[in-house]
Order: C-alpha cells, then structure tokens, then sequence
C-alpha cells in the first residue's frame, strides 16, 4: 500500500488502522510476555517478575517432546497424503469433462466447509465401527481429509492457469506420459503444491477438535496444550511453546505467501 | 512413391457429431498442403489425427507408409506448431527448442548445439537466454517453429500458425514459411480458415465442410474452377449463379460461378448485358467491391480503384466474358 507521496492518511484513520492491527496482536504479545513471568501458578499483570527459566524448563521436559514429535509426524504424513490425493483429483477434474465431475470437486471441498466436529464424530464412528483402534494412523486420515482440500484448492487454480496444449506439445515432442509429468507439469505446478502443502501443514499441526475425536492417548501439540491449560504447576511452559510454534509456523506461511504472489508469472503465460 | 500421408474413409466421430466424415486423403511427400475450411468444418481434427491426440473413429491413417492408429503422439515422427504456440513457460527459449532432443536422452551440449541452430534457422540467433514471456507474439512463433524443426520431422503440422499475428508480420511470415519449407524439403500440413494464406503458400488446397473435403487441387483449380457453390463461396467469395440464370448463358442447366473480378459494370442503361442495380460500393484500397442487385440475384463485382463509379442506387448493366463463366459439377 502506498499513498501519493507527500500526502499522509487522516489521523482517524491512523488510529482505526493502529487499533485493528493491536485488536489482531495483542493476544499474542500477551502470550509472548507470560512465557517469562515469574509467576508459575495463574497468569497475573502485570507479571511480578521476569525469567527465562521456563525455556530450559520446556526444554527439560519429555511429554513436550512427545507431542511435539507427534504433531510433526502427523502433520507431515497428512500433508504427504493430502499432495499425492489432491494432486491427483485436481488433474482429473480441470483436465477431462466427465459424469459428475461438479460433484466431486464439491465432495473434495466439503469437508472444510464442514464444522470440524461433524467430520470428527464422523471418522470416530466409522473407526469404531469398523473396529479400527485409535492410533496414530487414525490422526493421520482424521487430518488427510482436510489436508487435501487446501491442496485440491491450490493445484486446481494452478491448472487452470497452464494451457492445455503445452501438455500435448510435450507429448508432440517426444515425451510419455511420465516424463511429461516430470518436465512440463511438475515445474508448473511445483510452487502451487509448495504453498498448498505448507498451508496443510500448518493446518494439521493446530487441529485440535478432528484430533481429540481421533486420537488415542496420543496427545498433539494443541491437545497438550488444552490439558496442560488445566494443570496448575509451570503454566508458561505452555506459553513457551506457543511462542516456538507461532515463530516456527509463521515462516512457512510467509514462504508459501511469497510463493502464490508472483505465481502469475509462473504458468500460462504462454499467450 | 508413398504419401506422406494418407487417410482412408477416417472418421471421427464425437456422440453424435461426425467432426470428420469419411475423409480420403494423400499428402505427397515434400508436399505444401493446406486444409481450408470454416471453423468446426474437421480441418483441426484431421490435423489432429495426424499428430496422434485424436484416433479415428473409423478408417485408416498411415504416415510414410505405415499406419498410425494406436500410435501415441510421442512415437510419430510428426512435430506440431500449435495455434498458441504452447512454450514452456517455466523454460528458457534455448531449453524449449531442445526439448525433444532433451526428452530422446540427447546430451546437453549437443542438443544445445542443435538448438542454436534451429533458432539461427528461423532467424532469432542469440534468444536462447530468454523466457518465452519476454517475446514478442511473432519471435515466439519462430520459437514454436524451431521447437518442432529441431526434432527433424517427417511431417510438419501447423495450426493456425499465422492466426495471432498482425496483417504485416502474417505477410512476412507466410513468404518465410515457404522459402523453409522448399529449403527443408519436408511436408508441411497447414490449418487455416483464411483464404488467401491457403491459396497464396499451398501447393495443394483441401477445402473442409462439416468434416468432409469438398475439393481438393491447386490453388488455381480452387479459385478458377470450384467444382461446388460452398468452395465458389468460401474460397475467394465468388458469385454463385443459379442455373436458369446459367442456362441463358451456357446453354446447359447447371450451377455456375463467376468471379466478382469477371464482371464489368458500365453505366449503360440498355444494350447487351445483366441489367441490375448497384446497391453499395465497399472501398478497399486497391480495389473497391461492389454490391449489385440483378432483380433479385445478389452479386458481387470488384473494380480495380480509381474506376469512375455510378452513384448508388443507379441502374447499371453487367458484362462479363462467357468464357468466365464456370460451370460447377454440383448438381442443379
């Protein structure tokens, strides 16, 4: 955003803007300074004192590692699914006209338009009526499902985006199929999938409501927060968490914004 | 010798449209061949059928003497330019043209090589550094051009090749391609819906109606001598006569075509001739067109410019040379 040079915005509307963005943040500052107050038993302000003895608390402590670990496999794993599925379907449905082609792309999308509880208490009785026990796989497909919407959403864009007949001029070319795929379609997609599947990882690693209808004993991230909220002892080892997460997550998502932003000139450019 | 490519009764059929129907065809080898037609007449999926990304419903293809159906597009020795010329956009002009090469296992200084080569061929020597989105519509068709070149094609397709480009760039390119072509030596099959790209590079026009070859010769034999009304219509506009008007003249009860630059118009209003009335005059530059009203048959003449002209309106008598007159197989 950038006004005419010399002329700056009305001071109402400084403070409007100033507001929004405190309004949008200061919860997470809030959270950022309780990760070293002093006090370890409720959160106070202002905090009686300052530490950094809850890092290597954090640090010290397995179930954060636990479910740390957790998280990422899962997040990871859905995230792989969720590329090769959404990849795929996309293909299908901006590539060939077939019966029922709109219903599938609305059956892809659904289940984020879905509350998160209704695909939870869902997955839960498929599982429990197909006596699959919870487990870490069961996580996995609970966050597969909304994973491979996002990259559904991205790819598809991308597809549309990339002229058909570039396919078939690698195709005229000498190229198969695969190293079509290889050559022309991959490098046309890539930085699409590269967004959609940092979008999907991230999603996967906050989920908390899918997951708790999922999981066994195993606890996530977001679930261990919840449970440690509960617990009165070293509160701002929660806070020192988040503060990891947020700083961890909020790169990839700069990335994949970076990425999208100048995609315009990464396919179908070729008129 | 054997054609370059042949088709026998190839039909191809989408549900319940016939796109092309029952086309027999032979493309000598060495051959400038043009397809003509309006579009959705079949010309596109006859090209298409060669390239390999349609196969016929029925009927049989074969290339070189041997037959393509079944074969996939990336076993044909057949390269296509394609109307949006379709460069990779993710590459560079030099990798696009090497790209066949690239995908035959070539090493990348020897399809480099080859590559510069086919750009100096078509004139753009020293682009390969570039992306195709920084060239202009004409330097990206030269791209598409020695994209499809480098691979040495036994058949070059073209679709359409000259249809984004402006008037002047078109007339530029039309000799260009011509001048490759004889140079090469290789058969080039050309789409094209414009009339006079088909007549002035084609050694051999095919003239496409709702998928069927309506006629196929020599330009000249398109233009002079149009065996049914839609080519005498379609190929260079020519007055269609219907047959009582023919019989008066030929003796023989027939349709008839008649060059709109046959016709003379003069300002008499009796004596010899076509009476008729002049309805619009149409300035062209060279020439200007004129729109006539012979009681109720719609003609077309073209005089060349500068000729004095009644004013619109006025009544007018037609001459022509008998011999213009040409009388077409189709049935009256």
């Amino acid at each position: 955003m950038r006004s005419d040079r010399g002329q700056s915005a009305p001071l109402g509307l400084k403070i409007a803007a100033a507001s929004g963005l405190l309004f949008l943040h200061l919860p997470i500052l809030l959270i950022f300074v309780y990760a070293f107050t002093t006090e370890e038993k409720s959160f106070v302000w202002p905090p009686p004192g300052l530490t950094t003895q809850w890092f290597a608390v954090t640090w010290n402590r397995p179930d954060v590692w636990e479910a740390l670990s957790l998280s990422v496999r899962v997040a990871a794993i859905s995230t792989a699914i969720a590329l090769v599925l959404g990849t795929l379907c996309a293909a299908a449905v901006s590539r060939t006209k077939f019966f029922g082609r709109e219903t599938i792309s609305l059956l892809v999308i659904l289940p984020i338009a879905l509350p998160g509880i209704i695909t939870g208490i869902a997955l839960r009785s498929a599982f429990s009526l197909a006596d699959i026990p919870f487990s870490f796989w069961t996580i996995v497909l609970g966050h597969a499902t909304f994973c491979v919407v996002v990259v559904y959403n991205n790819a598809v864009a991308r597809f549309r985006r990339t002229s058909g007949s570039m396919i078939e001029a690698s195709m005229d070319l000498g190229a198969d199929g695969f190293q079509t795929f290889r050559h022309v379609v991959l490098p046309n997609i890539a930085t699409a999938l590269l967004a959609g599947g940092m979008l999907a990882f991230a999603l996967s690693f906050d989920e908390v409501i899918v997951t708790t209808f999922t999981a066994g004993q195993q606890q996530t991230v977001p679930i261990w927060m919840l449970e440690e909220l509960i617990r009165p002892r070293q509160r701002p080892v929660t806070n020192v968490v988040a503060m990891v997460v947020v700083l961890v997550t909020l790169l990839p998502i700069l990335f994949a914004y970076y990425l999208t932003r100048d995609g315009d000139q990464i396919a179908g450019s070729g008129k | 010798m054997t054609s370059a490519v042949s088709f026998q009764k190839v039909s191809r059929h989408f549900g319940s449209v016939r796109a092309v129907d029952a086309v027999d065809l032979d493309i000598a080898q060495g051959e400038f061949f043009a397809m003509l037609g309006p579009s959705g007449s079949g010309k596109t999926t006859c090209l298409r059928l060669i390239a390999g990304f349609e196969q016929p419903t029925s009927g049989s293809i074969s290339i070189f003497g041997e037959r393509a159906e079944g074969v996939p597009p990336y076993r044909r020795n057949v390269n296509t330019v394609f109307q949006d010329y379709a460069l990779f956009p993710h590459l560079n002009v030099l990798d696009n043209v090497a790209y066949g090469l690239m995908v035959k296992g070539v090493g990348k200084a020897e399809r480099h090589k080859a590559a510069e080569e086919a750009l100096s061929l078509v004139r753009l020597p020293g682009y390969g550094a570039r992306r195709p989105g920084q060239l202009s519509g004409g330097q990206r068709q030269r791209v598409a051009l020695a994209r499809a070149l480098v691979n040495q094609p036994k058949v070059l397709l073209l679709d359409e090749p000259l249809g984004a480009l402006d008037l002047k760039l078109r007339e530029n390119m039309q000799e260009e391609l011509k001048s490759l072509q004889k140079a090469l030596g290789i058969t080039f099959v050309f789409v094209t819906h414009d009339q006079g790209e088909a007549l002035s590079m084609a050694d051999r026009v095919a003239v496409f109606n709702d998928g069927r070859i309506m006629q196929i010769g020599t330009p000249e034999d398109i233009y002079q001598r149009p065996r049914t009304r839609f080519v005498a219509d379609f190929v260079g506009s020519s007055n269609v006569l219907p047959p009582d008007f023919v019989q008066r003249y030929s003796g023989q009860h027939r349709w008839g075509s008649l060059r709109p630059e046959s016709i003379r118009v003069s300002r008499a209003a009796s004596g010899e001739g076509v009476a008729a009335r002049l309805v619009s005059t149409n300035y062209l530059g060279a020439t200007t067109r004129l729109a006539l009203d012979a009681d109720g048959l719609k003609l077309h003449a073209v005089v060349p410019a500068g000729t004095a002209l009644p004013a619109e309106g006025e009544a007018v008598m037609l001459t022509f040379n008998r011999e213009h007159l040409h009388l077409m197989d189709e049935p009256a």
